[in-house]
């Protein structure tokens, strides 16, 4: 098994791009030497061979939970616009969008 | 979304080089390359809206057109601490579009697709990924061809944002306003192989395919709703070569037209490219419908990173054998089928008009009403002909139309109750009024048509006040019908029809 | 009548159901000890005294007309500040959701207003239930409630600190990789966490959604049986709820251990303080004595629990905190475009800890390392699960101790991110296999703070796991009676 490279500042400066934070200088070598330990704490797992062992990503062995079509009523628009940082015409003003939706 | 394993392969040299730039806006060069060397490659991602009553994860109102924000809740607002449950009938439709494009209903389940964007209030879209629902099948179109059918998977939609400033363009927009009444509407998305060798093929590609969906009453079909909304992955290769070109996707199809000018735009930009630097770059494009022509979006470097997990708020989905068999069984008859009946009813070879009519009626999911019309007594060739012009013009009343109405117009007409003009008007009032008695709107529009006999009785008074004229009629002089055929309507106060006078007059004078 | 002279939660609700105690009196009670007790402990984020004195004077009109007034009648609960109030405030101890209000409830506060119970308010947290001290809130730490030096663990350490004490006699928080159990363990009461899909999450601001479960806090084990079977069972809205009723916990707290076999767990004695492992083994000294069959064994899979869940909850975090975009509610930080007003937004929003493990979570996600830490991750957990179910042939429960150390001192391990991640040590891997886990007060460490032992049970068998948790508090008391283990009061 190969393992994984070990975390270093520029992959640190991409995942918080990615999850839209932005980090001073150094917060991002404070937060590099931190988690990097993390990581490699977890070499004990990343570095396990179990290519035969299926993933488990719900603890119980529960399918086919599902609803009818029923429609039920829904919030007062009042009260959900109330909570918007911002609100024109009835709905959530944003500033401009700089791109498009994949 | 590009799913794993769709559309052509990339090959060729790595995505890099200058940026691609198209031909001039007006189109694609009139002056081009030889297009006989060159083979188009398309693969299709169709989404379908499906038509439940409520969204794909909580019980707020499926509805298009309502006031913005009206149709939410914690699930599709995205709120802290909210969980989503699947809506069994949006199984239930996605099993029915893959049973009619003969797909393989699998086990499967949902991931989380992760990208920052305003109209998705999660933040994340909750879509199949490595295992849809449904796998394999195909299309056959109208002309005999077969499109392969790679997956037809489920997934929420986005709310609806609308740019706001001076242009409302997205570049030049000042602040966007978002609507959340959308947010997590269930999708089908269709993902076609690429198997398309031309834009007409791809527009009939999407033609045929909507009548499926409107036929096993998964869709209303409205492109120009959204309801339907079509991406496109188009390369081009060498005739005979065997590997793929490098594929563009192209977004904002919003019509037939645009899906098929697009694809041509595109097919020209990359042949004049590849011609002129051997290469085309990967990218994602967006088709702007004013100035005719596909501009850049973001290269494969660009790409965004989804990270893909599986959503772990919701449990795998295994559809038993009894739920499929049921499912497939409400998928009713197919376009093919329904066409095939129609032309049963007509008898004798359709003319291409009538074709045509056909095509029209079932895509529009209006073959019933003509059926049950028939089936009541109503001519078939009339019912078609009304189906196809006054219902489809209005076509959301027209689905609500109750067939024995629509029947009773169409056999008055056919009695001759009605004229061409008054059927088509008693039509209108009953799409506009949600419904009617036809013969009391024939009554209150006062188009009490004549019964053959009074016709006959009217006509027997006219020949004899005019004896001369009759005599020259009878002797051949054609041009007197037109004389008669004024007198009548005259002594009936235009409630004649005049086909039916010009038969009388045709009688009368053997 | 619990240990410490309190009233007990069923014991209150028995006195108001039958009209000796108002619901109002009660509720003035409770308010008045957070107000003289809660400056200096800060459990509490938020008060909710016109809400609790109205729903306690609800409860009195109930049994003045002689309707059922619910089994929880008038008794006061402190709701971690990650569940959905209507109309008071949910936080999460972040400053991204300052101000929020919910316009809906979680199910479980649903079932504990339907049930007569009386919400007094939000407990503090460690934000978004990241952390394992309380430290990470943006109000401040919680403190110890008999050491005010000292965290009361984390990340439900409000509730725990209010219930230990003595503010009230319930409370709830969230146990993600040990955040109910642990600090129930440093605070000396009772805690525990659910087997997944027994307790909705609906309403529960999620951390880590497959991870999560609510649990209640009492201090006693009776008193927490009460609570669990109030809030577990059924919910459609949770799609990972399971289709049965709650668990029947309290009619199974007098049956003993006789014959029952328990597992001594060697990973979770051998990396504990001495002071700590030793009170497990008198625990399980306890039971034998008890009559129950007590073996060491050992769960070498177990090691991997920490790293697996290190990957696994940040992951998970890192989609459900996505939604914190400055758009809907919340904070917005103001910036040209929607992009930069989303980053400007989060960076202010989320303190240090919650910025580490999204950056965490989306690492294990991102492309090229998702089957190296993420998937690895998932396998992992399934090693795990049937490591337990092997064991789990063998033995009915397991026990072993709750946390590594008792009550450790605010500040000491802030600076260092794993050696705080080493506090869940013991309760993670209950959390990555589903199954149920119960903390107990068991005597005391060196340092006179309280010292929990923890019993582990195979999915669904709640009941069995009280039955040793009720035996080993009954041995806890008879020990404190007769001058062993004594901690401080």
């Amino acid at each position: 098994m190969s393992e994984p490279p070990a975390l270093g500042r520029d992959d640190v400066a991409h995942v918080a791009g990615l999850a839209r934070l932005s980090l001073s200088e150094e917060e991002l070598d404070t937060f590099t030497g931190q988690l990097a330990r993390v990581i490699d704490h977890a070499r004990d797992v990343s570095s396990l061979d179990v290519h035969d062992v299926p993933p488990t990503a719900h603890p119980l062995p529960v399918r086919n939970v599902l609803r009818t079509d029923d429609p039920c009523p829904g919030l007062d628009r009042g009260e959900v616009l109330a909570a918007a940082p911002d609100v024109e015409d009835n709905r959530f003003k944003v500033p401009r969008i700089v791109g498009e939706a994949p | 979304m590009s799913p794993p394993a769709s559309g052509p392969p990339a090959s060729g040299p790595p995505a890099s080089g200058p940026p691609a730039s198209g031909p001039p806006a007006s189109g694609p060069p009139a002056s081009g390359p030889d297009r006989a060397e060159w083979e188009t490659v398309v693969g299709l991602e169709v989404h379908c809206e499906l038509k439940t009553q409520t969204k794909l994860f909580c019980g707020c109102k499926n509805a298009f057109g309502d006031e913005p924000n009206t149709n939410v809740c914690p699930v599709c607002l995205g709120l802290p601490g909210s969980l989503p449950v699947l809506n069994a009938f949006a199984v239930e439709l996605a099993m029915r579009i893959g049973a009619a494009l003969h797909c393989e209903v699998r086990p499967s389940s949902f991931h989380r697709k992760n990208y920052f964007y305003p109209d998705m209030p999660k933040d994340y879209q909750i879509s199949q990924y490595d295992e849809p629902i449904n796998v394999g099948g195909w299309l056959e179109l109208p002309d005999g061809s077969r499109v392969g059918i790679e997956r037809a998977h489920l997934e929420e939609d986005t709310g609806k944002t609308t740019h706001q400033g001076e242009t409302g363009r997205i570049h030049a927009a000042d602040y966007a306003l978002v609507d959340y009444n959308r947010a997590g509407v269930p999708l089908v998305e269709i993902v076609s192989r690429p198997d398309i060798r031309s834009s007409a093929q791809a527009r009939l590609y999407v033609t045929e395919l909507r009548a499926v969906l409107v036929a096993t009453g998964a869709s209303d079909g409205r492109m120009e709703e959204g309801s339907l909304r079509v991406d496109a992955n188009v390369s081009v290769r060498r005739a005979g070569a065997g590997a793929f070109g490098t594929r563009c996707e192209v977004k904002n199809l919003n019509s037939l037209r645009s899906l098929g000018r697009a694809i041509d735009y595109e097919v020209a930009r990359q042949v004049a490219l590849v011609e002129a630097t051997g290469t085309v770059v990967q990218e994602t494009r967006h088709w702007d419908e004013n100035a005719g022509r596909t501009v850049p979006l973001r290269s494969k470097e660009e790409a965004f990173d989804y990270r893909y997990f599986p959503e772990p708020d919701l449990v795998p989905l295994a559809p038993g054998s009894d739920w499929q068999e049921r499912a497939a069984g409400a998928v009713g008859l197919l376009p093919s089928a329904r066409r095939e009946r129609l032309a049963g009813l007509l008898g004798g070879a359709p003319t291409p008009q009538q074709v045509d009519q056909v095509h029209v009626v079932v895509g529009q999911g209006l073959d019933d009403l003509i059926v049950a019309a028939v089936a009541q007594g109503a001519p078939a060739g009339l019912a078609l002909v009304r189906a196809a012009n006054e219902l489809a013009a209005d076509i959301g009343a027209a689905l609500a139309l109750d067939a024995g109405t629509f029947g009773s117009v169409v056999e008055m007409e056919g009695r001759g109750e009605l004229t061409a003009t008054q059927a088509k008007a008693v039509l209108a009032e009953l799409l506009a009024a949600g419904g009617g008695d036809p013969a009391k709107i024939a009554a209150e529009k006062g188009f009490e048509a004549l019964s053959e006999g009074s016709l006959a009785a009217v006509l027997q008074g006219v020949v004899e006040a005019h004896p001369e004229e009759w005599a020259r009629y009878s002797a051949g002089e054609e041009k007197l019908a037109g004389f008669f055929t004024g007198q009548v309507m005259r002594a009936t106060g235009g409630k004649a029809d005049g086909k039916a006078v010009a038969a009388e007059l045709q009688r009368l004078r053997q | 009548m619990t240990a410490d002279g309190s009233d007990s939660a069923a014991a209150l609700a028995d006195a108001v159901r039958r009209g000796e105690r108002s619901a109002r009196s009660v509720v003035e009670a409770a308010l008045g000890g957070i107000a003289a007790r809660d400056p200096e402990l800060h459990a509490f984020l938020h008060v909710a005294a016109d809400g609790a004195r109205a729903d306690a004077d609800a409860v009195d009109e109930k049994v003045r007309a002689g309707e059922d007034p619910g089994p929880l009648a008038g008794v006061p609960v402190a709701l971690k500040d990650n569940l959905c109030t209507r109309g008071i405030p949910t936080t999460c101890a972040s400053r991204i959701l300052e101000g929020w209000r919910p316009p809906y409830d979680a199910t479980v506060v649903t079932r504990l207003r339907d049930a007569g119970a009386v919400v007094v308010g939000k407990t503090n947290l460690d934000e978004f239930a990241m952390g394992s001290s309380t430290e990470n809130s943006c109000t401040g730490p919680t403190r110890h409630p008999m050491d005010p030096s000292r965290v009361p663990g984390g990340s439900s350490g409000g509730s725990a600190a209010a219930v230990g004490a003595g503010l009230v006699p319930l409370g709830l928080g969230s146990d993600t990789g040990g955040s109910v159990r642990q600090p129930a363990a440093l605070c000396g009461v009772v805690g525990m966490k659910p087997t997944y899909g027994v307790v909705s999450r609906y309403g529960l601001v999620a951390f880590a959604s497959s991870l999560d479960q609510i649990g209640p806090f009492a201090r006693s084990v009776a008193d927490a049986a009460l609570l669990l079977e109030v809030i577990a069972g059924h919910d459609p809205k949770d799609s990972t709820s399971l289709d049965r009723p709650a668990p029947e916990v309290v009619r199974s707290l007098g049956a003993g251990v006789e014959g029952l076999r328990v597992g001594v767990c060697e990973e979770l004695v051998a990396d504990t303080a001495p002071d700590v492992s030793r009170r497990v083994r008198e625990a399980a000294e306890e039971l034998a004595e008890a009559g129950a069959l007590v073996e060491e064994v050992s769960v070498p899979e177990m090691r991997l629990g920490l790293s697996a869940y290190y990957l696994i909850a940040p992951a998970e975090a890192s989609s459900n905190l996505a939604r914190y975009d400055g758009v809907r509610y919340g904070l917005r930080v103001d910036a040209p475009d929607v992009a930069q007003m989303n980053t400007a937004t989060r960076t202010a929003g989320f303190g240090p800890e919650v910025k580490r493990r999204i950056m965490l979570g989306t690492y294990a996600l991102s492309a090229g390392y998702y089957g190296a830490y993420y998937g690895k991750a998932q396998r992992v957990r399934t090693l795990l699960i049937r490591a337990f179910d092997r064991v789990y042939e063998q033995f009915d429960v397991l026990v072993g101790a709750t946390a590594p150390t008792t009550a450790f001192a605010i500040g000491e391990r802030v600076a260092d991110p794993l050696a705080m991640y080493l506090s869940d040590v013991c309760t993670i891997p209950s959390n990555l296999s589903g199954h149920p886990a119960i903390s107990v007060p068991f005597g005391a460490g060196d340092d006179g703070l309280p010292v929990g032992v923890q019993v582990l049970a195979p999915a669904l068998c709640e009941e069995r796991m009280f039955q040793v948790a009720a035996t080993l508090e009954r041995s806890a008391a008879a020990r404190a009676r007769a001058g062993q283990g004594e901690g401080r009061r």
